[in-house]
């Protein structure tokens, strides 16, 4: 159906010289969308024309509109000789076409050229009439939100998360094709950056068309990739995690208003846990039968295992293929087993390797389980669309964007969210991962005959009953996933990511997650069919894992009603059976409540819960690991990388680990695990973020034992490395403030000893009622015996004893003193905000920085590599710090590294990652605990909780069960809540007027853009209206660029996020046959990095956005040939760009709308 | 085993004041390094000499990426490339353009060609700033210079608005720009004790009084050319010295204000011919080319070297002017009041500034 995309070209300015002769410019511009141009006149003579264009009006498909870019070309007018171009803008349309978004797009872009990089500026004004479209066969998905954040977007709630999406294009690379050896490199970056702009649009179209057909309007979390495949071809690629979101706005204010109450309490309860028992939750729901029985198994049952990492290694080959599920899990078991890494005792699972790793019972039992489940999801699931599109697999063509239902996506109960709202996420298992190494081929992939860019290029050979393809991949790699988490008596993944590494024909897929059981509140289509369904899926979990009625009742019954009051420590209960684990690992009672089981360290891929209880300050911690690898070709290579690919993850995991204890912290978030694959080498990184979760119980300190005993001066040397270690870890506890509250005092006598279980007595149980630690050690010997007997093999001996007679020890030892602290006053973390910092000042700089490595000597042995790349991490790190100083105390949040080998020698470390100063007298004064927290925070917080129990009132009418369940919450807390609430509800009002000022702010901003807009069309290169309003609310005077912030965080601290106006995701190739003349390699990189930067703003900018937040550089492919002058690089990063205003500008602004406020308040009451 | 590419991009450019300065200082990056090291920068920070290498390396790129957008600093508040707040980018402006005293003094008046260009390394040699930085500098003048020539509007003004500069600058390119278009001769080992800010002054004072601007504010160049109406004017004042009477009236006047007033009477009294004489001739010859230039000189050679040879207070030689002129105007034969104002108002404030005693 059509729309109507209308463009104008206002005018241009710094534009290039183009006439040597005169040192001036003719420029003209062409407006293209699709197959339709327009030009502009020609403006003689002038570096700084004024065209004045007409409307140019496009009529279009909406498909088209969400497919293609529109894109602006600048040329310079010669008489006698072709037209030079000078550069080109292309402009997303997408953000145009979702009401709620941007209504304009109009301003400044730089005019971009992939060999000159920016070429001055060109105003555009841009805007979409769009006819609604009924029809069901539609092939558009105009309307649904994109969102790069990975949770809930700010000025949203979730009415329900349906679940995954994915999708996947695949295209020749045009740098492949023949016609490249005959055009310009610069048509051929042209055609390069076009056709993934073009691939990406209609991915995003296709996930829309995904996310409707799931009653759902929008995708959170939403993960774009490029796969250069090289002569294989190029695949874009996305996951996403499809929501049905509504906008927090005046008609939830009643709601809002009501919720207050209901948040004060549940909000006390976060501050101080320990002071609400959790009895409260259990007394309000006395009085439902079922519910006495939930908290009773819910005892009985906890049982724990902390981490399970699992590396499933796989080695496909073009010849070796065939029906998924079954057969990865076979080669699973055989070709290379996978490693379950616990947290557990490191040193027998080393001793034993993976050969002598025999499927053990877990195992087996484990595979029995993920496949019974697999056969139940037809059952319960009802469409025989889900079974047939399982069958089908790989086949994913039209056919299957229609018909595809909402059940078959729970074919992959996946979540790309690493935030969530409160009480969603119930328990947290641990990381599951796979990976699998794969020759590349020709793409042949069926479902590309119906894609425009099969169109646009016309190249020749595809076959389409070549069954293997991208798809199927990434689906086996998914089952795997899912049966993992299975294995851990989770339902679900969060945190879910998927990424490659490419090195010529090999490639390795990743895909890595947390298991986790998630509250059905959101999940659920129709309220009754799917609760049904979750707990009926979980009972086959657990009468496969567990072979009692008991735990069926346990676990659905927990499920549903667990959340009714969630205690902060909630998600750090393990979710597995006890009695079953399928690992070994030391489980102790909840440190807060004391009622559940909680492993002894906790690895996930999410960010910290707000509500979890977090002792002290958290640190990013990473694990770097280098192996060489002989060259190879084809399977041969990529048989011996996935050999390697075991021992490699084993390690980094040990390094963690190790890392992790050294900081006395036993929790690990945003665990991210890359392995990238050279010619020569494989590169390991491990990145997250260590904290002290007060659930946990303390971690035991690092022993260093020796083999030779009798040598007195090895002996010497030990215990000094052990001095530095404790030392080491005594001072990391100081620096990371970490005094859990009831911390015993480790006694060096008890680190020598060898005894697990005496260790276990001093460190491991903090709880002081005798009688409890008797049940603990009840239970203790329980499970352990568990474990005996599930893995003989696996000697008891104390986890965290490093044996120096191993060079890999040394190695790690060595590795973890020389990781240097962070300086005074500087904190890093890889997630989203750090834990125990609360007061953020406005001080905001989003960085990257880039590091290439030339190894000069080709024969390294593995510590030589490792210690180089250590290093390099390292110095990196600490250069940051250094440019960073003028920001102390500050905090660089979300650190995120990524490697690659873009050469045989050579090692590529990437980095982006924002620093947030902080105010350094609050921090000090409050912790968490002290419940006083700054507005902002508080703020945060109650826009958190509002989300919540409106949900009650959402949901309740269709439910009848959690209608009951709402009431008796509702009923529950809210006499006690009362009393405080009196000044929680003038701050509502406070809140809710806001959101209607803001609302006319927003408006009249707008409203004021279009009208000088249409006064600028005479005016000169002024700036624009709209950047002007926003930029007095920013006090810069003088300078006419809107400052536009960028951040990976999804949000903006100090600042409130007012409106989303769309996905910013852009792809830009930059190449230079000058490479000396522009700076060598670091000032080309330099310069297109700022080019970058620039552009984002830019778009941002016109979108009439102030900062783009959930900011991401997801590549950054480098190439250089310095013997020809030559470089090239491709960068793709994405964002969602957003209005802010800062808070304290909302207050200057309050209570105006006072009289509508109460009466929504009071409508509020009512319901 | 090296690092192959080092770079840091911030969203907002990050930069380093003290770097900044080395880089216009033209130290080359090591050199730089050792300077901050010396600074004592890494014990602050525990930084290792590496990350200042890194550090110090990026940010000289950084400002080479700049150079080109402050070479137009009108460009650099509106360009999209580097996000840089605007307290930052007027700092950025300010110490581009700012230049050291040691080096305009080796270039104050001299014709801003290539060829001066060409001799920077002496003057680099002499001054020991870096010969970068003399180029900087010296592109600096010829580029304001460039800019302003063809801008109609107050001189001042014109440098202010078109390179963004605050007031005391811009009136310093100012003179500079004036100097450079009348090629007045500063170089001259007599000049030599004459600082900057004296040509500077006496350049605000010529600007503002004899320049075409100082009667009509129009015109091209009009702050950068003398009023030639009132050079030729200049003739007629001969009279004072020409006509006998005349000198000896103007004598007696200027002796009987000043009998008693001050020590070097007798000095100013055997003196005054001879002071007149040179005075008047200045104004006299100004309509030549060539005598503009020498302005300076003459007025060390004619009158401010004999004053200090006969030790001359600055109160005295005050004294002596404002009499001096003042009496003129009670002659009842001098008809050239308004001229004799003119020109004695300047001469009197260059004289006073240059009389360093």
């Amino acid at each position: 159906m059509p729309g109507k995309l209308k463009a104008k070209v206002v005018a241009g300015r710094h534009l290039p010289v183009m006439d040597r002769a005169s040192d001036l410019t003719d420029a003209f511009v062409e407006v293209k969308f699709g197959t339709t141009t327009f030009k502009t006149d020609v403006c003689p003579k002038s570096l700084n024309p004024q065209w004045n264009s007409e409307w140019f009006k496009f009529e279009v498909d909406d498909e088209d509109l969400q497919d293609e870019p529109l894109q602006i070309t600048v040329l310079d007018h010669d008489t006698y000789s072709a037209n030079d171009a000078i550069g080109k803008v292309y402009i997303d349309i997408d953000p145009l076409l979702c009401s709620e978004a941007a209504t304009v797009i109009s301003g400044w872009f730089p005019i971009y050229d992939t060999i000159h990089g920016i070429r001055g500026e060109i105003n555009v004004l841009v805007k979409v009439d769009l006819f609604n479209d009924l029809n069901r066969f539609r092939q558009s998905s105009c309307g649904v939100k994109f969102f790069c954040t990975t949770s809930i977007p700010r000025c949203f709630r979730a009415v329900l998360i349906h679940g995954f999406v994915e999708e996947l294009v695949v295209n020749e690379d045009p740098e492949y094709q023949w016609i490249d050896r005959i055009r310009t490199p610069r048509a051929s970056n042209e055609a390069r950056q076009r056709l993934i702009s073009l691939m990406s649009g209609e991915l995003q179209r296709k996930i829309g068309l995904k996310v409707l057909e799931m009653g759902g309007n929008a995708v959170v979390g939403y993960l774009q990739c490029f796969d250069l495949e090289g002569e294989s071809g190029l695949v874009v690629r996305a996951i996403g995690t499809a929501c049905t979101l509504d906008k927090i706005s005046s008609t939830y204010t009643a709601a809002i208003v009501q919720n207050l109450s209901n948040s004060s309490p549940s909000k006390d309860m976060k501050d101080s846990p320990q002071a609400v028992p959790s009895a409260l939750g259990c007394r309000s729901t006395h009085s439902s039968p079922v519910h006495s029985a939930s908290s009773r198994l819910s005892q009985g049952f906890s049982v724990s295992v902390p981490t399970l990492l699992f590396a499933g290694m796989k080695n496909r080959h073009r010849s070796s293929e065939g029906p998924r599920a079954r057969q990865c899990r076979a080669g699973f078991g055989e070709e290379a087993p996978g490693v379950p890494l616990s947290s557990g005792p490191p040193t027998p699972l080393r001793a034993q390797t993976f050969s002598s790793f025999s499927p053990s019972k877990s195992y087996s039992r484990q595979s029995s389980s993920s496949d019974t489940e697999l056969s139940l999801t037809p059952k319960t699931g009802m469409g025989s669309g889900g079974s047939a599109g399982k069958e089908a697999g790989p086949l994913k063509a039209l056919l299957r964007q229609q018909t595809q239902s909402a059940l078959e996506q729970r074919e992959f109960p996946f979540f790309t969210l690493t935030g969530f709202p409160p009480a969603f996420l119930l328990h947290v298992g641990g990381v599951v991962s796979a990976r699998s190494v794969k020759l590349l081929d020709r793409i042949h992939n069926p479902a590309l005959g119906n894609t425009r860019s099969y169109k646009l290029l016309d190249w020749n050979s595809f076959t389409a009953d070549e069954p293997e393809t991208r798809d199927a991949w990434w689906e086996e790699l998914r089952q795997e996933i899912k049966s993992h988490a299975k294995a851990l008596g989770c339902h679900a993944v969060v945190g879910y990511s998927e990424s490659t590494s490419i090195c010529e024909e090999v490639c390795i897929l990743s895909a890595s997650g947390t298991a986790a059981i998630l509250s059905s509140r959101f999940v659920q289509d129709g309220a009754l069919d799917t609760d049904h369904r979750l707990s009926r899926q979980q009972a086959s979990v657990f009468t496969t894992g567990a072979e009692k009625g008991e735990g069926v009742m346990g676990s659905s019954a927990s499920l549903g009603f667990e959340d009714v009051a969630p205690p902060a420590c909630g998600f750090c209960h393990i979710p597995y059976d006890e009695l079953n684990m399928p690992f070994p690992a030391q489980l102790t009672y909840c440190h807060c409540c004391r009622r559940h089981k909680v492993p002894d360290v906790l690895f996930t891929t999410i960010d910290v819960p707000t509500e979890a209880n977090v002792t002290g300050k958290g640190c990013l911690i990473q694990a770097r690991l280098c192996r060489t690898k002989k060259k190879g070709q084809g399977e041969g290579n990529a048989t011996a990388i996935s050999n390697l690919l075991p021992f490699l993850e084993y390690e980094l995991h040990t390094q963690l680990l190790n890392k992790l204890k050294l900081r006395g912290m036993n929790a690990l978030f945003g665990l991210r695990v890359q392995i990238s694959v050279g010619d020569t080498m494989l590169l390991g990184l491990a990145s997250a973020t260590g904290v002290y979760l007060t659930a946990l119980p303390s971690p035991g300190g690092i022993q260093i034992a020796g083999k030779t005993p009798n040598d007195i001066t090895y002996e010497q040397h030990i215990s000094n490395m052990q001095k530095k270690i404790n030392d080491t870890i005594a001072k990391n506890k100081e620096l990371y403030e970490i005094n859990p509250p009831k911390l015993f005092t480790l006694d060096p006598d008890a680190f020598r000893s060898i005894n697990t279980e005496f260790v276990e007595e001093v460190i491991g149980s903090p709880i002081p009622e005798p009688r409890q630690r008797s049940r603990l050690f009840r239970s203790h010997s329980e499970s352990s015996d568990e474990v005996l007997e599930l893995d003989l093999s696996h000697g008891k001996k104390d986890a965290f004893v490093l044996e120096i007679d191993d060079t890999d020890a040394i190695e790690d030892i060595h590795s973890l003193l020389t990781d240097a602290p962070t300086p005074p006053g500087f904190y890093s973390c890889n997630t989203e905000i750090m834990p125990g910092i609360y007061n953020w000042t406005s001080g905001l700089q989003m960085f990257t920085s880039v590091r290439v490595f030339r190894l000069s000597n080709a024969n390294l042995t593995n510590q030589g590599l490792n210690k180089i790349f250590n290093d390099l991490c390292e110095n990196l790190l600490k250069s940051l710090y250094f440019k960073l100083r003028s920001m102390v105390p500050c905090c660089l949040c979300h650190v995120n590294f990524i490697v690659a080998v873009p050469e045989d020698e050579l090692i590529q470390v990437a980095v982006t990652a924002v620093a947030m100063s902080f105010d350094k007298d609050q921090s000090q004064e409050n912790g968490r605990q002290s419940g006083d927290k700054t507005l902002m925070k508080a703020i945060t917080e109650n826009e958190e909780q509002l989300q919540f129990p409106l949900e009650l009132s959402a949901e309740s009418p269709s439910n009848p069960l959690s209608c009951a369940k709402g009431l008796s919450e509702v009923s529950g807390p809210l006499p006690s809540a009362r009393a405080p609430s009196v000044d929680h509800s003038s701050f509502t009002d406070r809140c809710s007027s806001w959101i209607e000022q803001l609302r006319l702010k927003a408006h009249t901003i707008r409203r004021g853009s279009i009208k000088t807009m249409s006064s600028l069309e005479k005016a000169s290169p002024v700036p624009e209206g709209r950047s002007r309003s926003l930029r007095s609310n920013r006090s810069c005077p003088g300078s006419s660029i809107t400052v536009v912030k960028m951040t990976p965080l999804s949000f903006i601290p100090g600042a409130k996020i007012i409106k989303y106006l769309g996905i910013i995701n852009m792809f830009f190739i930059r190449e230079t046959t000058s490479l000396r003349e522009e700076g060598g390699v670091s000032g080309f990189l330099h310069s297109f990095i700022a080019e970058v930067f620039a552009m984002v703003r830019a778009h941002v900018a016109a979108l009439g956005g102030n900062a783009v937040v959930s900011y991401s550089m997801k590549e950054c492919v480098f190439m250089e040939n310095p013997n020809k002058n030559q470089a090239q690089c491709l960068i793709n990063v994405s964002g969602d760009a957003v209005i802010f205003i800062r808070e304290s500008e909302l207050e200057a602004t309050p209570s105006q709308t006072q009289s509508g406020n109460v009466q929504t308040s009071s409508n509020g009451e009512g319901t | 085993m090296s690092v192959e590419l080092d770079v840091f991009v911030g969203n907002t450019t990050i930069m380093d004041k003290e770097v900044y300065q080395l880089w216009l200082n033209g130290y080359t990056v090591n050199d730089a390094v050792k300077v901050r090291m010396e600074g004592g920068v890494m014990e602050e920070c525990e930084a290792s000499a590496e990350v200042l290498l890194s550090d110090t390396m990026d940010q000289f790129r950084t400002f080479q990426m700049c150079e080109r957008l402050l070479q137009n600093p009108a460009k650099l508040a509106n360009q999209l490339l580097f996000q840089i707040p605007p307290d930052r980018q007027a700092m950025l402006i300010e110490r581009y353009y700012a230049f050291a005293d040691a080096f305009v003094r080796e270039v104050l008046g001299k014709k801003l060609s290539k060829g001066t260009k060409k001799d920077l390394d002496d003057v680099s040699a002499k001054t020991g700033i870096t010969l970068k930085s003399c180029r900087r500098q010296f592109d600096n003048f010829k580029r304001v210079f460039k800019v302003v020539e063809e801008l109609k509007g107050p001189l001042v003004e014109n440098i202010r608005q078109h390179f963004l500069l605050p007031d005391q600058l811009a009136r310093d390119y100012a003179a500079i720009v004036f100097f450079a278009n009348n090629r007045f001769e500063t170089g001259k080992k007599k000049l030599q004790y004459l600082t900057f800010q004296d040509f500077a002054f006496c350049a605000g004072q010529l600007i503002n009084n004899w320049t075409v601007g100082a009667v009509d504010n129009m015109v091209e160049d009009m702050d950068v050319d003398l009023d030639k109406e009132f050079l030729q004017d200049l003739k007629d004042l001969k009279i004072l010295i020409a006509d006998k009477d005349l000198l000896d009236q103007h004598k007696s006047l200027v002796c009987v204000a000043l009998r008693g007033k001050t020590k070097v009477f007798n000095e100013m009294e055997t003196n005054f011919k001879n002071l007149s004489r040179g005075l008047v001739n200045i104004a006299a010859k100004l309509t030549n080319p060539k005598d503009v230039r020498d302005f300076f000189i003459d007025l060390v050679e004619k009158f401010i070297e004999p004053c200090k040879s006969d030790r001359w207070t600055a109160t005295d030689v005050n004294l002596y002017l404002t009499h001096y002129t003042n009496s003129a105007h009670i002659l009842d034969s001098f008809k050239y009041q308004t001229v004799w104002t003119r020109y004695m108002g300047v001469i009197k404030s260059c004289i006073l500034r240059m009389y360093h005693e």
